[in-house]
């Protein structure tokens, strides 16, 4: 018989309590809190500029972060912001592990709330597993159906605070609650529903062990000194059952009890070493040391520690030698090296952003033809010239050239007059045709750099560009 | 298939298939179930993905899916939507006149637009992509025209032509002087032409020319050589020649004179589109 498939096994994760549970609810609604929230962060900026903290204005090509604004020919920053969260998550993950993983990652986050939900309705491990195997009655049905309408009004929510990046939010929720909203919007709501549902409902740990790429080359991150979670064999072994008052000697401390089994999301036994399904969310770590508590051992068989540490350990026990208490190397090279990369990019973003010009100048020569002899014998060249101006007033300004002494400089401003001064409104880019008339002279191609003078404030934008003769 | 035999890896516990490469062997790891229904569904979108739109090859041409879509019928939704768009500024410059347009950024920027795609699909194979000419076709950024260089004199050009069909085309017609002149005085006359601006006469040749020149050719090309518009002839004393200004390409444009045709665009082009190439030629650096 052929096997054209494998089920997967579907994953029940039993309640736990303690610290690292705690870590991650609280990691939880500060992240979602952020997500859900910032879009209705204001922020003045003046009049008739958006008052939207956090705005990407998709249709004026405008993003606004507080006080940072880009137009689009800025969005290497995005680039800088990009760089900056790669290597800081590979920074992460060689001091800590896959702390991302376990308590930041989206994925995670809405995998564990789609998970409350569905023990807030459904009830615990048992319970959950039991309606599963069980027949369709009324109960069953409700309780599924209850499940997935919340799941899927969370989804909702989820795309809907997603599009509010991107409008202005609240008249965006106006025509929400009127139902008068455009396609796009609801496309990328229907969207977000569907994938956050399916995602955080279905897919859950398919999706860290199937299709996430970071989750396959964080190897590379990691080095003896990386915090992992680890079972600590040499006090676990030799596991077995134990009975109240059963002595302790001859065997090891772990009771075969299975909890840190049925707590894990990714359903990994984590006894069995460190693997590549383990995202270090610590909740093996908070239902041991329940047991433990309970059986009135020691906490910490299972721990987060370093593949160093553990090696020491299992060498102290092999010599009886007294236990060294374990530690952090907190700087190594790659964590140097990482850190280094981040001040780097960081302090090349903040100088882009704090140098950031309010004024841009771009000229274009004209190439088609490149020169043009005139009647006398003069040569002219024509350029295009772009002005930016990206503050919010508008502004007029002086247009000046160096490098040739023109006989003329005529600036066409739209319409085929031609000007002096250019002026450009506030927060849009003026064109301007400009060309430039000389006596031949002698070199073929000469260096020339358009400087455009702000007569409000002086500042002087400028670029370079070139002369063309015969 | 009867050498096959079934093998159990001992680590996986999965079965093997059998093949072996240098101590390789392959598990017959089945597929996760999620991988085989995605899998199905996009079969499903396929066959969904025929009926809807025009997918198969019939002998006669092809299935034509559900709803008659093709790239045809949206490439004309298309160009309604963009016409739509645009006619606000084509009623608006159609009912302008050029110094309207002149004054108006907007409709200035939307006629030299227009004017520049007209220009690059008619008129860019003689005069070049940006208007900068050849041997034989002119120049249109430079300042020197042939028939005028006002806007309206432009618009004109380009709905006759020049010894074009056009009932009242330009029709510039300077003799070939090759049967009238010796060819020493040709050479003496082109010495002439190629220095006219010339204040200490350099040759006895180019005093020839001069006596040559008042002779045959001021009656069109002017007493300085200053050219004359009306009849189309060239201004002969600048610096901008259409044929060339070397001595043997002057000796041969007297010889045998130059035609030069452009052909009237007014059956060819909407009028309001050969207005618009008029305000792109004039916005080229040269206008007048």
């Amino acid at each position: 018989m052929v096997q054209l498939f494998e089920k997967a096994a579907k994953i029940y994760p039993r309640r736990v309590a303690g610290l690292f549970r705690n870590l991650k609810w609280a990691a939880m609604i500060v992240l979602l809190g952020i997500y859900y929230g910032a879009p209705w962060l204001r922020y003045d900026r003046g009049p008739h500029v958006p008052d939207q903290a956090i705005l990407i204005d998709l249709t004026g090509q405008r993003g606004y972060f507080f006080g940072v604004e880009i137009w689009p020919q800025e969005v290497y920053l995005l680039v800088g912001v990009l760089i900056l969260a790669a290597v800081g998550l590979f920074f992460a993950t060689a001091l800590l592990g896959r702390v991302w993983c376990g308590y930041a990652c989206p994925q995670t986050v809405w995998t564990d709330l789609f998970v409350w939900v569905e023990r807030f309705v459904q009830g615990d491990r048992n319970a959950r597993k039991r309606l599963d195997d069980g027949p369709w009655t009324i109960e069953k049905v409700w309780k599924k159906a209850l499940t997935h309408l919340i799941w899927l009004v969370i989804g909702m929510v989820t795309g809907g605070a997603w599009v509010f990046y991107f409008n202005d939010a609240p008249s965006l929720i106006d025509g929400l609650l009127h139902l008068q909203l455009p396609g796009a919007v609801l496309v990328w709501v229907g969207a977000l529903t569907l994938s956050t549902y399916f995602m955080a409902g279905f897919a859950r740990e398919n999706i860290c062990k199937f299709a996430c790429p970071y989750a396959r080359f964080q190897s590379a991150m990691f080095d003896r000194d990386t915090l992992i979670i680890s079972y600590a064999h040499e006090r676990g072994e030799p596991r077995g059952k134990h009975k109240r008052g059963d002595s302790w000697e001859g065997r090891g401390h772990c009771i075969d009890c299975d909890s840190c089994v049925v707590v894990c999301p990714m359903g990994i036994d984590i006894r069995d070493g460190l693997q590549f399904d383990c995202i270090s969310c610590g909740l093996c770590i908070d239902a041991c040391n329940t047991v433990m508590e309970k059986i009135m051992l020691p906490r910490g068989l299972i721990h987060y520690d370093t593949e160093r540490n553990q090696e020491r350990r299992a060498e102290d026990l092999r010599t009886a030698r007294l236990p060294t208490k374990g530690r952090m190397r907190w700087i190594r090279p790659r964590t140097v090296f990482y850190a280094a990369i981040i001040a780097l990019v960081g302090s090349l973003m903040l100088g882009a952003i704090l140098l950031r010009s309010e004024t841009d100048l771009t000229v274009i020569h004209n190439r088609s033809p490149q020169y043009v002899r005139l009647s006398s014998g003069d040569i002219r060249n024509n350029y295009q010239l772009k002005v930016l101006n990206k503050t919010h007033f508008d502004r007029s300004y002086e247009i000046a050239v160096e490098g040739i002494a023109p006989k003329a400089v005529e600036v066409m401003a739209a319409g085929d007059v031609p000007v002096t001064a250019v002026t450009v409104p506030a927060n849009s880019v003026g064109e301007f045709r400009v060309q430039l008339i000389t006596d031949r002279g002698a070199a073929a191609r000469n260096r020339v750099t358009f400087r455009l003078i702000d007569t409000s404030t002086g500042k002087v934008a400028q670029h370079a560009s070139y002369f063309v003769q015969p | 298939m009867t050498e096959h035999h079934e093998e159990v890896d001992d680590a996986t516990g999965t079965k093997t298939t059998g093949h072996e490469w240098d101590g390789l062997k392959e598990l017959d790891t089945p597929a996760p179930r999620w991988w085989l229904i995605v899998w199905m569904v996009t079969i499903v979108f396929a066959i969904g993905y025929w009926v809807v739109y025009p997918a198969w090859p019939t002998i006669s041409g092809h299935t034509g899916g559900l709803f008659g879509w093709t790239q045809y019928e949206k490439l004309k939704v298309d160009q309604a939507q963009i016409a739509t768009r645009q006619g606000e500024y084509r009623r608006k410059f159609h009912a302008s006149s050029f110094e309207q347009v002149a004054g108006d950024p907007q409709l200035f920027e939307f006629a030299r637009a227009g004017g520049s795609v007209v220009f690059k699909e008619n008129c860019a194979a003689c005069h070049g992509a940006g208007g900068e000419g050849r041997k034989g076709y002119p120049n249109l950024n430079d300042d020197d025209w042939l028939f005028g260089g006002d806007i309206h004199q432009i618009y004109h050009t380009i709905e006759v032509g020049s010894r074009s069909t056009h009932a009242d085309t330009h029709m510039a017609m300077m003799p070939a002087f090759g049967a009238i002149l010796k060819r020493q005085e040709i050479d003496d006359l082109a010495t002439y032409v190629g220095s006219m601006n010339a204040t200490q006469p350099p040759s006895v040749a180019w005093v020839n020319g001069q006596v040559l020149f008042q002779a045959n050719c001021v009656s069109c090309h002017g007493a300085t050589g200053e050219g004359n518009r009306e009849l189309g002839a060239p201004r002969l004393n600048d610096a901008i020649w259409l044929y060339g200004g070397d001595h043997e390409t002057l000796v041969e444009t007297i010889t045998r004179a130059r035609a030069g045709v452009m052909p009237t665009w007014q059956h060819r082009l909407a009028p309001d589109d050969q207005r618009m190439v008029a305000v792109y030629v004039h916005s080229l650096g040269g206008g007048e």
